[in-house]
């Protein structure tokens, strides 16, 4: 494989893209049939076998719609936002080695971009609730804006205490370092810190949080704001951010399994490859959908209080730990 | 006069001494959380509310004014339209005071056979609350459960009434039809069935960290304020104050039963909660005690072909699943009513909504509304 | 607090009748219900009833009508008398009207239940048809409030002193009062 640079790009784009897009539309259908099964249902089983081309089916649906945009919105916004929130999904994916060789780019600062777009995400879902001019659009965009900014600071404590124990931001790197058996995973690493699982769980929550999923959902919390920031979204438009929460999950969910339970790397050491990485991607996105089909919503205040009461001063903790542990040994 | 500042701002705020501005939300009438075409006007500060004004009447039917041009019996069908989620409970009621006023017997096994289905649709009731209720929480799952056991109820009753929501199944006197014995041995495999789905609900939903953090201590209602506003059923009972018509003023053949009135005090969501758990083992013990005393005999007593009532005025309260339920009948010994006033639970309890949720934040007001298990039909009428 | 029967009629007479009516005071509706009261079971004959004051207040067989406690009150006495039930633990059950076209006289209902006890108290006031008006119950119990913009829509008895009679379960341009009894614009 040696294309040149400009075309190797290219080429990974339109596969992160084909691989965003059929993720997103069949996590849907994971996402249904999952909560049917946990609701004791069929979920859906209309169209094509056991309901497999449902999402393309939605997607027709989506895009035959009509966009609307309410009288007095901000139409610039209105429409921009969606793109802002898919777009940054995408860049994340982009430093994520999904295999030995099989990645976009392997930056060295992979870990600080992944964040750094992982963030804009907020701020598009934040616009698209205020310029659609609804009242419940823009209670739901100050939630997700204050749920955000609580939830970033015990994640980002989270991975500084790792990038303190792997000593690289590069992702690769930091798969690498994990080879050679689940007991050399960054979530067992106990010699490092012996609060590495919690660090895990911790993430694990943050990065709920981020995603917006319950129970953490005050951005759309259905019963309470009808659809949140999106309440004004129709067809496509409200298309996008729902393929855009599946895409952020996608990354979310890859960064745990490359940060934790080391990325493409096999749990026994012998024929470490992508496969092992999809296989902790998508258990990971399972747990995800278990999680929503059976907690209730949290308060939105039990949530920052959570946040800024427990997570923080325990992430924290692990940090200080770590120093200690690496200052020791 | 901040009140009356903010009651004169129609959906405009107004600046609060403080600085913040306030909105008024609208929530509803379409609103996923308010189960039904419900209004409330809230005025907000931020995501605390200042005030919330229930604006009800889109469904009102003048269900009372119907009962003023048919026949007595003309209006059971009306009775069961009133509270959907518990119509069994006010046909119950509507029969019970035009027995009392034309002074008409009813055999034993009819009164038994009454209870039974009466309790059946309570059960049927508190697992729609349940479902609705958590989902209300934003837990979509308990509601899929709750429906699966309450289908067979519906079963179960659709066998003897012929119909799945709005039973029209007693008659003044007695029952339109008697039970067969599939129906006795549905009944008590149900109740057989039920007991391990209530301990299930009590390890998967109440023992939640989350459900609890969100109930605890949330939505305030005391036992005063139930006075005041006449709020009754699981909302005062939730309160300390063991008041239920089936113990208060007895009724049928509930004082040959022996059940428990489930009360707590701690007059939160979870109090409310809790009483409406407790309460479904409770119709449990009823109906199982029920029909190991159901007697043999006919189901309807000598009645009039054409029911008149004596001059005057004449009440009965029964206890529905929303609390108390009472219709005043005023005759003028025609065969038609001259008035009829239902008297109706969620009307009340939902009348101290204003006092309660003042200052609360907009999701604890949800749970607080859930909480009263509001049924709109039965606010509206 | 469980109120009695006795002390309830007793308190309502002292309440409704301008001077103290001794003996006369306590007329039992219903010979039936005496045992409780501990009246000789061989009651005085009773005089015609057209010569007779009917009693301002009566006890009543629960088991026939359903309640316990009757009164009948001028619309000056309906606060007092509400303060005395809140003062006894009473909860409000609803307020409704019934329109007596036939008499021109339009009956205000009270309903009062006990939270604990079986005690029900039912307070009427008849006003004149047209004009039909009486003071709120909502300043002693905040729940009449919408009970009386309840019954302000069917039957349009204005409360006077309540703070918003504006249609309530009817759309919010209603101006007619439909359980009246001349009220055709359903028919």
């Amino acid at each position: 494989m040696t294309l040149p640079e400009p075309f190797r790009l290219l080429a990974y784009l339109a596969g992160v893209m084909a691989f965003v897009g059929v993720n997103a539309a069949y996590l849907v259908w994971v996402e249904r049939k999952g909560a049917a099964r946990f609701q004791r249902r069929p979920g859906p089983t209309e169209v094509g076998p056991a309901g497999l081309l449902q999402p393309l089916a939605d997607a027709a649906k989506l895009l035959s719609k009509q966009l609307l945009v309410p009288p007095d919105a901000d139409r610039t916004l209105f429409r921009v936002a969606p793109v802002l929130v898919m777009a940054p999904a995408l860049m994340c994916l982009a430093t994520i080695p999904f295999g030995k060789t099989l990645g976009a780019r392997s930056l060295d600062l992979g870990l600080v971009m992944v964040f750094a777009f992982g963030s804009i995400n907020v701020m598009a879902i934040m616009l698209g609730g205020w310029a659609s001019r609804n009242k419940y659009a823009i209670i739901s965009a100050a939630r997700i804006v204050s749920q955000n900014v609580a939830y970033e600071i015990p994640m980002m404590l989270v991975v500084i205490t790792l990038i303190m124990v792997t000593g690289t931001t590069n992702l690769q790197e930091i798969v690498e370092d994990q080879a050679g058996g689940f007991w050399k995973w960054n979530v067992f690493n106990l010699a490092a810190n012996p609060l590495m699982p919690v660090t895990f769980v911790i993430f694990f929550i943050c990065m709920l949080a981020e995603t917006n999923r319950a129970p953490f959902d005050m951005a759309e919390a259905e019963s309470e704001l009808v659809a949140g920031a999106f309440t004004e979204y129709a067809g496509m438009g409200f298309g996008v951010f729902f393929m855009a929460e599946y895409a952020n999950i996608l990354v979310g969910c890859s960064l745990g399994a490359i940060l934790f339970l080391g990325g493409w790397q096999s749990p026994f050491g012998i024929l470490s490859g992508v496969g092992w990485f999809l296989l902790k991607l998508y258990a990971l996105v399972f747990t995800v959908v278990w999680v929503r089909w059976t907690f209730p919503r949290t308060q939105f205040y039990g949530l920052l209080n959570l946040s800024w009461k427990i997570l923080i001063p325990v992430s924290l903790g692990t940090l200080v730990l770590t120093c200690i542990m690496l200052k020791i040994f | 006069m901040l009140l009356e500042k903010l009651q004169s701002a129609v959906g405009a705020g107004v600046i609060l001494p403080d600085g913040h501005e306030t909105f008024v939300l609208n929530l509803g009438p379409q609103h996923p959380a308010t189960h039904g075409v419900l209004r409330v006007k809230l005025t907000m500060d931020g995501e605390y509310i200042l005030r919330a004004e229930p604006v009800p009447g889109y469904i009102h039917r003048m269900q009372e004014k119907m009962g003023e041009n048919r026949s007595w019996s003309k209006y059971l069908p009306n009775t069961s339209r009133i509270d959907y989620l518990s119509a069994m409970t006010y046909t119950h009621a509507y029969v019970l005071v035009v027995e009392r006023a034309a002074g008409i017997e009813v055999p034993p096994r009819a009164e038994y056979l009454r209870v039974i289905t009466s309790e059946l649709n309570r059960i049927s009731s508190h697992l729609v609350w349940f479902g609705a209720f958590l989902l209300d929480l934003g837990g979509f799952t308990p509601l899929l459960y709750a429906f699966d056991d309450r289908e067979k109820i519906l079963d179960l009753l659709e066998s003897v009434t012929g119909s799945r929501l709005t039973y029209c199944y007693y008659r003044f006197g007695g029952l339109c039809n008697d039970v067969d014995a599939e129906f006795l041995t549905g009944a008590r495999e149900f109740v057989a069935y039920m007991r391990p789905r209530l301990a299930m609900y009590r390890q998967l939903v109440t023992d939640n960290i989350i459900l609890r953090k969100r109930l605890e201590g949330i939505g305030r209602i005391d036992a005063e304020l139930c006075r005041k506003y006449g709020a009754t059923g699981p909302v005062i009972r939730g309160a300390g104050v063991a008041n239920d018509v089936r113990r208060v003023e007895p009724y049928s053949v509930y004082p040959l039963l022996d059940f428990k009135i489930p009360v707590y005090s701690e007059c939160d969501c979870m109090a409310r909660y809790l009483v409406r758990m407790d309460e479904m083992e409770q119709s449990l013990r009823i109906v199982e005690q029920a029909i190991a005393q159901l007697p043999e005999g006919p189901v309807m007593g000598k009645v009039p072909r054409v029911v008149k009532v004596p001059a005057g005025d004449y009440y009965h309260a029964v206890e529905a699943a929303r609390g108390r339920f009472a219709i005043r009948i005023v005759s003028d010994g025609k065969e038609i009513p001259y008035r009829i006033k239902l008297r109706t639970p969620s009307f009340s309890n939902l009348s101290l909504f204003e006092e309660a949720s003042r200052g609360m934040m907009l999701p604890d007001a949800l749970a607080l509304m859930g909480s009263l298990d509001l049924v709109i039909p039965d606010i509206d009428r | 607090m469980t109120p009695t029967l006795d002390e309830l009629n007793q308190a309502f007479l002292r309440l409704l009748t301008p001077a103290p009516a001794l003996g006369t005071a306590c007329e039992m509706h219903d010979a039936t219900s005496c045992e409780g009261k501990g009246v000789s079971p061989n009651p005085a004959p009773t005089p015609p009833p057209t010569s007779a004051p009917v009693p301002p207040c009566r006890i009543v067989e629960g088991k026939t009508k359903g309640y316990h406690f009757d009164a009948d009150l001028a619309p000056d006495q309906i606060v007092p008398a509400g303060r005395l039930l809140d003062e006894r633990g009473f909860a409000i059950d609803a307020v409704t009207g019934v329109d007596w076209l036939a008499a021109g006289q339009m009956e205000i209902v009270y309903d009062f239940y006990h939270p604990v006890s079986v005690l029900h108290v039912v307070l009427r006031c008849r006003v004149p048809r047209e004009g039909a008006e009486v003071p709120t119950l909502s300043e002693v119990f905040p729940g009449a409030n919408w009970h009386e913009r309840e019954t302000h829509d069917f039957f349009g008895i204005r409360f006077t002193g309540h703070p918003d009679l504006s249609p309530f379960l009817l759309p919010e341009d209603a101006d007619y009062h439909p359980l009246r009894k001349d009220f055709t614009g359903a028919a």
